[in-house]
């Protein structure tokens, strides 16, 4: 995968417990935060966190999306700032979490996940975030951090560190930089000790929007966390027990968790992304690139909203895997009983992967569920080449025939979508 | 002239890691073009313990050799330029890095799927300042078909004739892709006459080299007429082939296509396959790519399915006629490399018996039992797989006269005689007296050779002798029962003698006689012997010969050789020993009592007499 994003209340407690090993001794990060979720034992919780019951509390959702306050998704006030107890942080969450949410942005979901920290009343707030960029780490740096920072882009000191560089180098480049900007040296030791942070963790994005200096005190108000998960055999295990959640708004079906879990246990890929239940157009396909290809045409065709399934087999997947994959699309597929649907079953010239043996998986799927595809009348369209492709579509070929399935079955000769034009154009002649 | 392909048909590379699939279907790959050797050089495996690696060429086998790092192996084949780093995520950096500093490395080309992106980026800052192509990672490699293919391109046999990837073509592919590689390859044959050059960049987020890399290198290359580019939504790459565009850097017809047009459609966020894979801006949504391309002259499909069509029409423009040359003898050789083909156990390397006349390191026995080869020559074609000079042959035929025998009292021959006598074979007898050969009787070659090799330029003379001293070994080959300064072993004699008038190099002989002159000196039978000087001489014939240091050690410490010669020449002693008995008839052999000390009491009793 790669970038991967991470909780706000995860990196936070990171960086707490890294700090001393990252950050100099005259600056301080006491930080105080917990996750509630919807398995959390709320009196074990407030045992554990005295300081719940003792402060003033902020309550945010931690589900990996910005712009909560916009949202009005940042609860700090009844009535004036800071005035959110323990009890009313409890029930803003239960609130929160019984209904749906949309935001600005279109995402939808229900909230599960937030983060409760004390609220903490401070004056200026600043502005700091570290990108792994395409040729140099960059550093942004703004004295008016806040919500309204992008508005505010003008005032924002950005800083390109290349990669070789020591860890010394990059602290007297930061400093020679931020000092044309302020005179508080105390940045300079938290910008660098983030820095070399942010590099040694293999984050890939790290922001701090805002953050607040009191003193010797840092105040970690907000931030959001990208890391590189690749990285998991380095830092793995300093990293801890790491989180990956799912971007908020993609709650998985059961079909989908099944699929993962299958995906999960196995050495091959098998992915599956449900788009439109009702959707006439369902795709088999095999490869990474192939999958794309196939749901680009059928989208580019003007069908986006006909496509019921994002999904892909490679990796030479066993017969058994395969047929775990097919039997769950067809039972999707055929649950509604409605006729006229289409099955892609598509895929690139493979370049290892035995077609005949993941056909097999495909037909055994098939063979299943018989009844339920022949009453439907789905249509089958086949494409696919590579080793043993030939054994492959003759074997799906007469298994169709077999069940008594409309079914066209093509091999390298067909261009490799040419089999999603050929499904079309007969639907719109219907 | 400067080559603007990527690869040649001359392309040799250094594979890292044994992984014995890749190794095969790339040397099956050579085979089917018709190449005359198999395009690896060598294998880097830094833990394992043989010396070559086995691959089918053709039916027969061949044999790779291995090296323990990648400078070895590049040293050891100047006529590589690519090194192909299959390691694994955890070690492909690593690697990497180190194979910058090997100067005769042009590309290298990684495979690993999941190095960090971090050190991705550096890998791909290190080549611009090294000045060199990087391949991936996460790539499944490159080609130019009918000349070489690294890594896994292409696929399995069967696709590689379906695509007719051993065509050379006209057209010039790139794709981030591997998957799809095939896929393309296989349209642009059905349409044009096939690809002249792919390379699959691999789908990371920071690819080693990008689009236009590749792409201005086959602008530059006469053979390639057009350009088909498959990119994918995610990151910006696609961007500098367009500023190129418009820059009028690339001149050439390009078909682009990116692929991820999908996902404009889809409610949430969804990862694609690849790393990359992922707008987080507009300009990085494959629509936004795809109209960019176009606007900057590219020729862009209104969607995947209508690419081969576009292909078709301009390649015509092109003039790129519909020819398709197949590589003579091509489809046989791909019938060979899909057959079943039995792997050997034992592998033989000196000698071959299997054609009309027998065979030492490919000399005919004829040529062999002619008047100019002496039985040092054969010794030194089977024992070092070369024919030696005449000096260093005649040297072993001298060794062999002079240790072929020292009389019957010396454990060898001595044992060989009670065999002989009591009633065994001429095997039998021989063999109890090649037993008794070892660290204590005739031994001393290899130690000799290797306790004076090994202090040579490292310690002096005196250094040496007190060292051993200081650790109770007695120095091998110091040392003789009854010859002294005075009374010189004539055997030692004639050799140094030799040694002084033939050989090219005298190293470790002077430093042995210093040895020797230090060692007399507190006795005066503590000279050099000729075990000793035996093993002292075999090492100034091979440093003559220029063998390395390595090599030689290994010649005496693992393979034991020098003592070979001993054995060789000893054994004419011991069958003349054993039909000296047959002829004379002894009897069996009984030893006296009277030469035997009893003292057959238990333990306790000489205790208590203490």
């Amino acid at each position: 995968m790669a970038q991967r994003s991470i909780r706000e209340i995860d990196g936070k407690q990171m960086l707490s417990r890294l700090w001393n090993e990252f950050f100099p001794e005259d600056l301080k990060l006491e930080y105080r935060g917990v996750l509630i979720d919807e398995e959390s034992d709320l009196n074990k919780i407030e045992s554990e966190n005295k300081w719940l019951c003792e402060s003033n509390l902020v309550v945010k959702p931690d589900m990996l999306f910005g712009k909560r306050g916009k949202n009005g998704l940042v609860y700090y006030k009844n009535e004036n700032p800071g005035d959110v107890s323990w009890e009313d942080a409890k029930k803003w969450i239960k609130e929160k979490s019984s209904d749906t949410t949309t935001l600005h942005s279109g995402q939808s979901g229900t909230l599960s996940h937030f983060i409760v920290e004390p609220f903490n009343p401070h004056s200026d707030e600043y502005y700091l975030s570290i990108n792994l960029g395409d040729k140099y780490d960059e550093i942004f740096f703004s004295l008016q951090g806040g919500v309204d920072i992008e508005e505010n882009w003008d005032s924002v000191l950005t800083i390109k560190l290349d990669e070789s560089i020591s860890a010394e180098e990059a602290h007297e480049i930061i400093k020679n930089e931020l000092r044309k900007f302020t005179d508080t040296e105390k940045f300079d030791s938290f910008v660098c000790s983030a820095y070399v942070f942010f590099r040694n963790m293999h984050y890939t994005y790290l922001e701090f929007n805002p953050f607040v200096l009191e003193d010797d005190k840092i105040i970690l108000l907000d931030l959001v966390a990208k890391v590189d998960d690749t990285a998991h055999f380095l830092k793995g295990h300093i990293w801890g027990d790491l989180e990956f959640p799912a971007p908020f708004g993609r709650s998985l079906t059961k079909e989908e968790n099944y699929i993962k879990g299958i995906d999960a246990n196995s050495g091959s890929s098998l992915k599956l992304t449900i788009l439109n239940k009702e959707g006439k157009i369902w795709t088999l396909v095999a490869g990474g690139g192939a999958s794309v290809v196939y749901a680009d045409t059928i989208a580019d065709m003007g069908h986006s909203e006909e496509l019921a399934t994002y999904g892909e087999y490679s990796g030479n997947p066993s017969m058994e895997e395969t047929c775990e994959y097919a039997k769950t699309l067809f039972d999707l597929m055929t649950r509604d009983g409605k006729k006229g649907k289409i099955l892609i079953i598509g895929g690139a010239i493979a370049n290892f992967t035995d077609v005949a043996k993941t056909f097999k998986g495909i037909i055994c799927a098939m063979n299943e569920y018989s009844k339920k595809l022949k009453k439907c009348e789905v249509e089958v369209y086949v494409r696919r080449g590579g080793p043993n492709y030939k054994t492959g579509l003759k074997n799906l070929r007469s298994a169709g025939k077999r069940i008594g399935l409309k079914i066209s079955v093509h091999g390298p000769e067909t261009h490799m979508t040419d089999i999603v034009r050929m499904a079309l154009e007969k639907q719109e002649v219907r | 002239m400067e080559h603007t392909s990527l690869f040649t048909r001359k392309t040799q590379c250094i594979f890292w890691g044994l992984h014995t699939t890749a190794i095969q279907r790339m040397t099956d790959y050579d085979f089917m073009i018709g190449r005359e050797k198999p395009s690896i050089s060598g294998i880097v495996a830094p833990s394992r313990q043989e010396n070559f690696h086995k691959v089918f060429f053709g039916k027969k086998e061949m044999l790779i050799p291995l090296f323990g790092n990648v400078k070895q192996a590049f040293n050891s084949h100047p006529e590589c330029d690519t090194f192909l780093n299959f390691a694994s995520f955890r070690s492909a950096f690593d690697v990497t890095m180190h194979a910058f500093d090997i100067e005769a490395i042009k590309t290298i080309v990684i495979t690993a799927e999941g190095i960090p992106e971090r050190l991705a980026r550096r890998i791909r800052e290190t080549a611009k300042k090294k000045d060199k192509l990087i391949i991936g990672p996460s790539t499944v490699g490159a080609m130019n078909p009918g000349a070489f293919k690294v890594a896994n391109i292409g696929g399995a046999v069967e696709n590689i004739i379906e695509a007719k990837l051993f065509n050379t073509g006209s057209v010039g592919l790139v794709t981030r892709s591997g998957g799809l590689f095939n896929e393309l390859a296989n349209i642009i044959f059905r349409n044009s006459n096939g690809i002249y050059e792919g390379v699959a960049i691999g789908g990371d987020r920071f690819p080693g080299s990008e689009f236009l890399e590749h792409m201005l290198r086959f602008e530059k290359n006469p053979d390639i007429k057009m350009i088909v580019m498959l990119g994918e939504l995610g990151g910006s790459s696609e961007y500098a082939v367009i500023n190129a565009m418009k820059e009028g850097l690339i001149t050439k017809p390009v078909i682009a296509w990116c692929i991820g047009t999908v996902a404009k459609y889809m409610k949430s966020e969804v990862q694609f396959g690849h790393a990359g894979a992922k707008a987080d801006k507009e300009m990085e949504t494959a629509q936004a790519k795809n109209k960019a391309l176009s606007d900057a002259g590219a020729i862009v499909p209104v969607s995947y399915n209508d690419l081969p069509g576009l292909i078709a029409e301009t390649s015509k423009k092109c003039g790129i006629k519909k020819v398709v040359k197949q590589a003579s003898g091509f489809v046989k050789r791909s019938k060979i490399v899909s057959s079943r083909r039995t792997a050997t156990n034992f592998i033989c390397t000196i000698s071959d018996d299997t054609g009309a006349e027998p065979t030492y390191i490919g000399t005919p026995i004829s040529e062999v039992a002619g008047d100019d080869y002496s039985i040092g020559d054969v010794i030194s074609m089977l024992w070092f797989k070369r024919r030696f000079p005449h000096w260093a042959s005649e040297f072993f035929v001298l060794v062999l006269k002079i240790v072929a025998d020292h009389g019957p009292a010396v454990s060898g021959a001595h044992n060989t005689r009670i065999t002989a006598r009591a009633g065994k074979d001429l095997i039998s007898s021989l063999v109890s007296g090649l037993l008794t050969i070892g660290p204590r009787f005739g031994g001393a070659i290899d130690g000799a050779a290797k306790y004076f090799y090994g202090a040579l330029d490292h310690m002096t003379p005196l250094e040496f002798v007190t060292k051993m001293k200081e650790s109770g070994v007695n120095i091998p080959g110091i040392g003789h029962r009854i010859k002294s300064v005075r009374n010189p072993d004539k055997r030692v004699t004639i050799l140094k003698e030799y040694a002084d008038k033939h050989f090219p190099l005298n190293r470790l002989l002077p430093y042995a006689l210093e040895v020797e002159k230090i060692t007399t000196a507190k006795k005066d039978n503590l000279i050099l012997n000729v075990d000793g000087t035996v093993g002292i001489l075999l090492v100034d014939l091979l440093l003559s010969l220029g063998y390395s240091r390595k090599d030689i050690l290994e010649i005496i410490s693992s393979w034991g050789l020098f003592n070979g010669l001993f054995l060789l020449g000893r054994s004419i002693g011991f069958i003349g020993h054993y039909i000296d008995e047959k002829r004379l008839n002894m009897p069996m052999y009984r030893h006296p009592w009277s030469d035997i000390l009893y003292d057959a009491r238990p333990e306790e009793d000489k205790t208590q007499e203490k």
